[in-house]
């Protein structure tokens, strides 16, 4: 086994990079979605692919979220190969009717005639400072509807290998980058490694607690293990990357080695996916628990504009940390 | 003279049966609704079978259709069996959708039938996708979106329309207008009831035409289908129609008088392609009378299929969720 050199890159580029061997790899592949093309992306993702690939394949789209998200499952089910970006995972409200209507039910109400292989991918998530309307976490929502397969990139290596899987799965499959994720950095090996979109993953392994989190989160998580080490608790984070379907045996796993549980989520706490998680690991390893499983999540408030405030909302590594001292016995301090 | 006269008899007794197979098949489905062999929501085309029939004749096996909860009569001139579209609505696993998806969702792949879509303009984003994929590919296609007037209402009306054509996709956008958003009338809903030009506003050609005459639909859509496949930019046609029956199966029909309804029954477009082939000489009681045996038969063989069908397993219950196997 050769090893290609290892480079450093963004998240950002470790994403465009994928897209751009998915366009070169098969040509049923496109990209469409708002200011993909002459602009770049809004975050920059796709910048340089309009004048690599032309406006056939980098398709600019107005500001008509049902429409192109529609014509991307339209597109699917005839036959291409699309990826749909959404700029921001709030304005996909207003494509919701598509995704849940059409993109979620058409496999199943067609009694399994039409494949929708379709890929939408999303910026997520708060952190920002841009306020109640672009600071949603959806992932929750979106992940309790059967039909649809959810994806949470939060490492370099996901960033670059997911896109591939996902396009060839025959399945809607939505991606969620996490705008806090861009600008991440590290080596990556030049060699693209495929990555498996069907598990979660131990980032960091530990004996004493598990905390489960996904995309955005997964920072704090390592952050707080990191305090945690600090004080001799050894907590092992686990990487949730597939929100549907969930992989319920990592974590599973995970509870049975380390009796204690917090799950770290940036969604809202009520009905929210670190509830589902909480359920499960209730449901399959409730007589391996020594305490009951935390969740550590956004307060429940419109994400507020003042840097204080919106921190104050949303999930830190303090608040991780406080939770696990709760439930090891150890005192606050 | 002779040859020609033989084909527009041969063609016009064809759309005759399309239209009688329509109606006949959806005055069966009431029998059988209120016999509860079929439940759930379910929506009669009857008086509107002109558009359907007309339009499809513009249409080839290689284009596409995409229809809406009021589809019976799309899927059935379309090519979808009678046979299996009623085993859909008896929610037998021989139904065109195995019984997954009823009434409102009838599907078939073999004729490049998207569905039956129950969300009003929802069919519209999946039109304009499925006439991307098609350019894209190079594959010279027209992909035919029906939907009601209630949907140009919706904002995605406007969103696909400008869509199409700004990226000049070979759609054939339908307007079924009869008049009727369930049951407010399109004077109470819309502010501009001229549909052709809203659509015209999209910068595409746009027109309107009396939906109750097939011989005159079928003229503008052959007319649309040219305009579409060789200018490769999208269309609209408003057909103007009418339901003669209530919205659905649990609508008292309130809104709208009796008065209208006859009004609009003298134009049943049965009756009136019947007058026009009578008229010409190209159509007799015999002829008559053998489409009806004909339909009739099918719509018995298509309920014979539906009684003997089989329910799917309740262990199956969670297929189809997902794709099952490999991408196609």
């Amino acid at each position: 086994m050769s090893v290609a050199p290892a480079a450093t890159i963004t998240y950002r580029e470790a994403m465009r990079d994928a897209i751009r061997h998915a366009l070169l790899a098969d040509e049923r592949v496109f990209l469409m979605g708002e200011d993909v093309g002459a602009y770049g992306g809004c975050f920059g993702v796709s910048r340089g692919l309009l004048a690599e690939f032309g406006p056939e394949r980098i398709r600019d789209t107005p500001l008509s979220e049902s429409a192109f998200v529609g014509a991307g499952i339209g597109a699917a089910m005839a036959g291409a190969r699309p990826i749909v970006e959404v700029m921001t995972v709030n304005f996909c409200l207003l494509a919701l009717d598509q995704i849940m209507n059409n993109a979620a039910t058409i496999t199943h109400m067609s009694g399994g005639q039409f494949a929708i292989p379709l890929v939408i991918r999303m910026t997520t998530g708060a952190g920002r400072q841009v306020a109640a309307q672009h600071s949603h976490s959806l992932e929750g929502w979106l992940a309790h509807i059967p039909g649809l397969k959810l994806l949470a990139p939060a490492t370099l290596a996901d960033a670059r290998g997911m896109l591939a899987p996902a396009l060839a799965d025959p399945n809607p499959v939505l991606i969620f980058e996490h705008g806090s994720l861009y600008n991440l950095e590290g080596e990556l090996s030049e060699a693209a490694e495929a990555v498996d979109i069907e598990r979660a993953a131990v980032r960091r392994a530990g004996a004493d607690v598990t905390l489960v989190a996904y995309g955005g989160t997964v920072p704090t998580a390592l952050a707080a293990a990191e305090t945690l080490a600090g004080e001799g608790v050894e907590a092992e984070v686990i990487d949730l990357r597939v929100l549907r379907p969930l992989d319920d045996r990592t974590v599973i796993e995970s509870v049975v080695r380390t009796h204690r549980a917090v799950v770290v989520d940036e969604g809202w706490r009520s009905g929210s996916l670190a509830a589902e998680v909480s359920a499960r690991i209730m449901e399959q390893a409730f007589y391996e628990l020594d305490a009951p499983v935390a969740r550590v999540c956004t307060a429940e408030v419109p994400l507020p504009y003042a840097h204080h405030m919106e921190q104050a909302a949303l999930p830190q590594p303090e608040a991780v940390v406080a939770a696990v001292r709760r439930m090891t016995g150890e005192p606050e301090r | 003279m002779t040859a020609t006269t033989a084909v527009d008899r041969r063609h016009g007794l064809e759309l005759l049966r399309q239209m009688l197979l329509v109606r006949r098949f959806e005055e069966k489905c009431v029998e059988l609704y209120s016999a509860t062999k079929i439940r759930g929501f379910m929506h009669l085309y009857i008086g509107e079978e002109a558009v359907a029939v007309g339009v499809m004749q513009a249409l080839t096996a290689e284009d596409a259709v995409v229809a809406t909860y009021r589809e019976h009569g799309h899927a059935l001139v379309r090519g979808v069996s009678a046979a299996s579209i009623m085993a859909e609505m008896y929610g037998k696993v021989e139904g065109c959708s195995r019984g997954r998806g009823g009434s409102m969702h009838l599907f078939d792949a073999a004729t490049r039938f998207y569905g039956g879509n129950a969300i009003v303009g929802g069919g519209l984003p999946v039109a304009v996708g499925i006439a991307l994929a098609d350019k894209l590919a190079g594959r010279d296609r027209v992909t035919a979106c029906f939907f009601g007037d209630g949907a140009v209402a919706e904002g995605e009306f406007h969103e696909c329309l400008n869509l199409a054509a700004l990226w000049s996709l070979p759609v054939l956008f339908v307007c079924e207008n009869n008049r009727y958003a369930m049951g407010t009338a399109l004077e109470r809903y819309e502010s501009e009831t001229d549909l052709a030009l809203k659509a015209a506003a999209y910068e595409m050609t746009a027109w309107s035409a009396d939906g109750m005459d097939v011989v005159v639909v079928e003229e503008a859509a052959q007319r649309a289908a040219a305009e579409v496949r060789d200018g490769r930019r999208p269309c609209f046609l408003e057909l103007r129609t009418y339901r003669f029956r209530a919205h659905s199966m649990y609508d008292p029909d309130l809104y709208r008088s009796k008065q209208e309804i006859e009004h609009w029954r003298e134009h049943d477009p049965i009756p009136v392609l019947g007058d026009r082939l009578r008229a010409a000489g190209l159509l007799s009681d015999d002829d008559v009378a053998g489409l009806e045996r004909e339909v009739a038969e099918e719509i018995e063989a298509a309920i014979a299929v539906a009684e003997a069908g089989s329910l799917e397993p309740v262990e199956e219950l969670e297929r189809f969720v997902y794709w099952e196997g490999e991408a196609p």
